[in-house]
């Protein structure tokens, strides 16, 4: 089992979502965040202030996937959150110990596979 | 020429009727934005103020002019350019003087040319934009309002319109279409779901038009005088039947009443009333405000599941409630109550000929003239902004602000 998280741009969410979506991927939290990732400052003014704003919008999703899934979640995460320009994100893929469904006390594989029925 | 008088009660509730109508335009600003998603907040309320700061400036250089000098069919002419002749004299036909008659018909120019960026916003460029609004301001806006108030072809014929429903209402409705069309939709459009960020805005947005409108419609007869009152009070009349209607329409359709239809109920019903405010009885205006509900509602219903992304909507509140305002006083003016003509139900079918013969030619005019002209623009300068910077939100990419900025992350930026 694995905990993907990856960031991308938020206007981009939809399209992640989208392809998640097409790759059966269906357990997934997502938040805004705001971060940096070496793209350009963006300059704003408001009446006299002047302001270089260094972090951006960010969505952060963390998907806890069984190890089959893991190649299928980042493909995903790649096509649907690529725009090709500095700052679209990164995906970080780690291990998870245990991980517990709270309704029915399953564990493990069993908790991260989406229910069926 | 006959000696007409100031008259001091004329003058005081014009000027501040000015005012209210004034206040309509950053009050709409308020309606759009909510309308839009939070990224683009600012650049759509900019587009409305911007028609204040273009709007006022054509209306003055020329728009007023062409609209109100001179009684030829098409359009007014330059007598009264760059003010040349507007003086404390009394506009002819009224009490009030000249001066203050030119400001009242600046801020329907400013209001209705702001109507129209409901069409392309969330995509179109602000420069663009600035241009459209002067030259539509006055190739559009003045031309229609030369038609219905000016002493154009249309009044020339008794076609009725109180306080225009032909050059605001039919004119920034059908315009919006033709804006939309020539842009191009959204990117998302259809792809994803778009909602309105903010709802209380919508509500507070349509609350304060509804109290402009007061001078919009009330200020339409240019006097204390029976007509005035009249609109006046067929302005609080209508607008609630509509919005009672709109209720019960939400409720047959999904079983609760909608806060962003009420707030648009509201701009419906005021529209509907608009051209017919001061020509029927209190009565009729509250069946107006029922029967403008159903044809409006029909079109925002239907209208999203088009290709046509007229993104907020103005041909269904504007468009197709003006126009029915407009035909609805074919039939149900009565001359007891307006004193100057008699509609369908009372005796008098030429008055729906004239009615119909605006609902005709304004929309046309508004369209093709409108579609024209922003193709006109498009071919000097892209009209859209880049894919990308329409995902990231027109607030940053035109105005390098946003509507929440939270201040976490921004760096001083030494002067």
């Amino acid at each position: 089992m694995k905990l993907v998280i990856g960031i991308v741009r938020p206007e981009k969410t939809n399209d992640v979502l989208e392809a998640l979506y097409r790759a059966e991927v269906r357990g997934l939290s997502m938040t805004r965040v705001e971060g940096h990732g070496g793209e350009l400052d963006r300059v704003e003014t408001y009446r006299g202030t002047t302001v270089q704003v260094g972090v951006s919008d960010k969505v952060r999703f963390e998907i806890a996937v069984s190890d089959e899934f893991v190649q299928p979640t980042i493909d995903a995460l790649c096509a649907g959150g690529r725009t090709g320009e500095v700052g679209d994100g990164k995906i970080f893929v780690v291990p998870v110990e245990r991980v517990v469904r709270i309704r029915t006390g399953e564990t493990d594989v069993a908790a991260v596979t989406p229910v069926t029925a | 020429m006959a000696a007409a008088q100031i008259d001091s009660g004329d003058t005081a509730w014009m000027l501040a009727a000015t005012a209210l109508v004034l206040l309509m335009t950053p009050a709409l600003g308020l309606f759009y934005a909510g309308l839009v998603r939070s990224k683009n907040t600012l650049n759509t309320f900019m587009m409305c103020i911007a028609a204040l700061a273009v709007a006022t400036v054509t209306w003055a250089a020329v728009g007023y002019s062409l609209a109100f000098n001179g009684n030829s069919g098409f359009v007014g002419g330059l007598g009264n350019a760059f003010l040349h002749d507007v003086t404390f004299a009394p506009r002819d036909g009224t009490q009030i003087p000249h001066l203050l008659f030119f400001a009242f018909q600046a801020t329907f120019c400013i209001v209705t040319t702001a109507l129209v960026s409901g069409a392309v916003v969330e995509r179109m460029r602000f420069g663009p934009f600035l241009a459209f609004a002067a030259l539509w301001s006055v190739l559009v806006y003045g031309v229609l309002a030369h038609w219905a108030f000016g002493g154009g072809f249309l009044q020339a014929h008794g076609t009725l319109d109180f306080a225009g429903g032909i050059p605001v209402e039919m004119g920034s409705g059908f315009s919006a279409l033709a804006a939309a069309l020539a842009v191009g939709a959204r990117k998302d459009w259809g792809r994803q779901a778009i909602l309105p960020h903010n709802a209380v805005y919508v509500l507070l947005g349509a609350g304060l038009l509804w109290f402009g409108w007061f001078g919009f419609n009330g200020g339409s007869g240019f006097s204390t005088g029976d007509a005035g009152v009249l609109a006046f009070v067929n302005t609080l009349l209508t607008p609630a039947c509509t919005l009672a209607t709109w209720f019960v329409l939400d409720v047959m359709r999904a079983r609760q009443v909608t806060a962003i239809g009420a707030a648009t109920a509201i701009v419906v019903g005021c529209v509907g009333i608009t051209p017919a405010a001061g020509f029927i009885s209190p009565g009729w205006a509250m069946l107006l405000g029922v029967i403008a509900a159903v044809p409006s509602y029909a079109v925002i219903m239907l209208r999203p599941r088009s290709r046509v992304d007229e993104t907020l909507d103005v041909l269904a509140a504007h468009g197709v409630a003006g126009f029915t305002g407009i035909l609805f006083i074919g039939f149900f003016a009565q001359h007891s109550w307006n004193g100057v003509s008699d509609g369908l139900l009372y005796g008098n079918a030429a008055q729906l000929g004239h009615q119909a013969l605006a609902a005709l030619v304004a929309p046309i005019y508004a369209f093709c003239a409108t579609f024209a002209l922003v193709k006109l623009i498009g071919l000097f300068t892209p009209l859209r902004v880049q894919e990308g910077e329409e995902a990231l939100g027109l607030d940053i990419v035109s105005h390098g602000e946003e509507a929440y900025p939270t201040g976490e992350g921004a760096i001083l930026v030494p002067v």
